[in-house]
């Protein structure tokens, strides 16, 4: 579904990515691993258009889509969360996901009808599913760090993606809302069928949801392939997981 | 909170059945203040709820009483045309200006409005045969019924309370929902497939069109226009009128274009100073009262609508 094909990023110099290569089938859970600085989330930006890639390409569904900006990648069916907590802060929680919906029923333009009675069904569906019901008009100031969490994953959901990418999706989180966050993921990929990719720091998570690795070291594809054969990797056990592998 | 639905109607009932009762001056005094709330309104659609620090936005105001002005003046051309002119013409220079603008961020995006609409005061400034220069347009011929300052008075009124409930239904819309998301979060707004860019011109190409018609009412007012219309220090003062109002509420650039209209007038009769008293305003609004007087107000007494932040946070959207 997708593939990224020995992409290269510099950045004033400094090589981000130097050859990175992933193959993401459809209905899969993907994982990119590596320590901190291999360039992961320099990775997912290029992928979803946040970056340019300077060579190599980025195909979704055949199609090339490296260099494309950011909405237009997004309305092809690729979403993302964010790192760091990244919403909307001024917004309620439903409005949130209520932007992304409207913007994946390219609705955005409509200038005269109230937005309240817009994609209220399709809202509260994803809100339903994460969960979130309860905070449906608190401004997401308010909400807990966790749930913060989760409405970015919401968020994401919202533009109805095929394919989902999760960066660090439980970084920063308590070990119960890493097993919410846990359980949504899989819930997602087995009864949703969603393709996800995510990078984690966990590797007990890691080793968990994922089907397939790819483990990305100093902006080089080192690894790819099922976790069985990723941890077998002499390459990987040297760079990386070192003596716990 | 059922009050803050109810004040705005009763304000509107009070301004409908004030002119009977009214002296001439005052009559004259509000009606400048409808057109400057418009104008201000119309500002803060972009500066408050889009995020884009918009520095010259007089120059909308000003393009839009021009156009209404020349056409009526030197072309035979029915009223009705000029006065859809006027706004139309209004909101096509915005969509030039806003071209370039929105390819820029936060300070850059600032600067080039800046920039561009010093250009568009220029043009006008130096064009004496079209514009009149330095000395303006004086005489326009507005139709007979305007020399009455109570007909002066209802029209800005019901031309500014149907923008109003058209911003205000905009600002409710899918549209405008995304337009404060790209205020809020540009990047995440790209991501759930927002083409920002697109937005953010459209946004302000109808801040554009409602400066137009302010434009349009000021010369129904005062039958005449002069370079001042657009101004830096014109863009300056309803910017302010917007801060001291808030920023973040609906009906604060109003409120404000209120207070410095009528101060702007009456201390202008007492001293030539009225920069002086401006400034001092400006001053207590920033280290008393960063989120306006609304914005205050609604902190108090509702949880949202003041935000704690201030907006200059996101100012580098």
């Amino acid at each position: 579904m997708l593939q990224v094909k020995q992409v290269a990023k510099a950045f004033s110099g400094f090589q981000a990515i130097a050859k990175a290569d992933l193959t993401v089938p459809k209905g899969q859970v993907v994982a990119v691993i590596g320590p901190n600085g291999a360039g992961k989330s320099t990775l997912f930006n290029l992928i979803t258009g946040h970056l340019r890639p300077d060579k190599g390409h980025i195909l979704f569904k055949g199609e090339e889509i490296g260099g494309l900006s950011a909405h237009d990648i997004c309305r092809k069916g690729v979403a993302r969360s964010f790192q760091l907590i990244n919403i909307f802060p001024r917004l309620n929680t439903f409005e949130n996901v209520q932007v992304a919906v409207l913007a994946r029923y390219r609705k955005t333009n409509k200038l005269f009808t109230p937005a309240r009675k817009l994609v209220v069904e399709e809202t509260n569906d994803v809100l339903h599913k994460l969960g979130l019901i309860p905070y449906r008009e608190r401004l997401c100031n308010s909400l807990s760090y966790g749930d913060q969490k989760v409405l970015e994953l919401a968020i994401a959901l919202g533009s109805q993606p095929e394919i989902l990418l999760l960066d660090e999706p439980t970084a920063g989180m308590s070990p119960e809302e890493t097993r919410t966050i846990v359980k949504l993921i899989k819930n997602l990929a087995q009864n949703e069928g969603l393709t996800i990719l995510l990078t984690e720091h966990d590797m007990d998570l890691v080793f968990d949801v994922a089907e397939r690795l790819m483990v990305l070291h100093q902006g080089q594809t080192i690894a790819e392939g099922s976790p069985e054969e990723v941890r077998r990797d002499k390459a990987v056990q040297n760079a990386y997981l070192g003596e716990t592998g | 909170m059922q009050l803050r639905r109810i004040i705005p109607w009763i304000m509107l009932a009070v301004l409908l059945v004030l002119p009977p009762v009214l002296p001439r001056y005052y009559l004259y005094l509000l009606a400048s203040i409808f057109v400057i709330a418009l104008l201000a309104t119309s500002l803060n659609f972009i500066l408050g709820f889009g995020g884009l620090l918009q520095l010259h936005h007089a120059v909308f105001f000003g393009v839009g009483a021009y156009t209404f002005s020349i056409l009526l003046l030197k072309t035979p051309l029915p009223f009705v045309v000029a006065v859809v002119a006027g706004p139309v013409a209004a909101a096509f220079t915005a969509l030039l200006i806003g071209w370039f603008c929105v390819r820029s961020r936060g300070l850059y995006f600032g600067m080039l409005t800046l920039a561009l609409g010093q250009l568009v005061w220029a043009v006008i400034f130096r064009w004496s045969a079209l514009t009149g220069g330095d000395d303006g347009l004086h005489g326009i011929p507005v139709p007979e019924v305007f020399n009455s300052l109570k007909t002066a008075y209802y029209v800005t009124l019901t031309v500014l309370t149907v923008c109003l409930a058209v911003l205000y239904l905009i600002l409710k819309s899918p549209f405008g929902l995304t337009l404060m998301a790209t205020r809020d979060n540009p990047v995440r707004s790209e991501s759930v497939g927002i083409n920002i860019r697109r937005h953010r011109l459209a946004a302000f190409v109808i801040a554009g069109f409602f400066a137009g018609i302010a434009g349009v009412l000021f010369v129904l007012v005062e039958k005449s226009v002069s370079p001042s219309l657009l101004s830096w220090s014109k863009s300056a003062e309803i910017m302010i009128m917007c801060l001291l109002g808030g920023l973040t509420t609906f009906y604060g650039p109003a409120l404000g274009a209120g207070i410095i209209v009528f101060l702007s007038m009456k201390v202008g009769t007492y001293t030539e100073y009225w920069l002086l008293v401006l400034g001092i305003i400006l001053l207590v609004l920033v280290l008393v009262l960063p989120q306006g007087i609304l914005g205050f107000l609604a902190e108090k007494y509702s949880g949202r609508g003041g935000d704690k932040g201030g907006w200059g946070k996101d100012a580098s959207g």
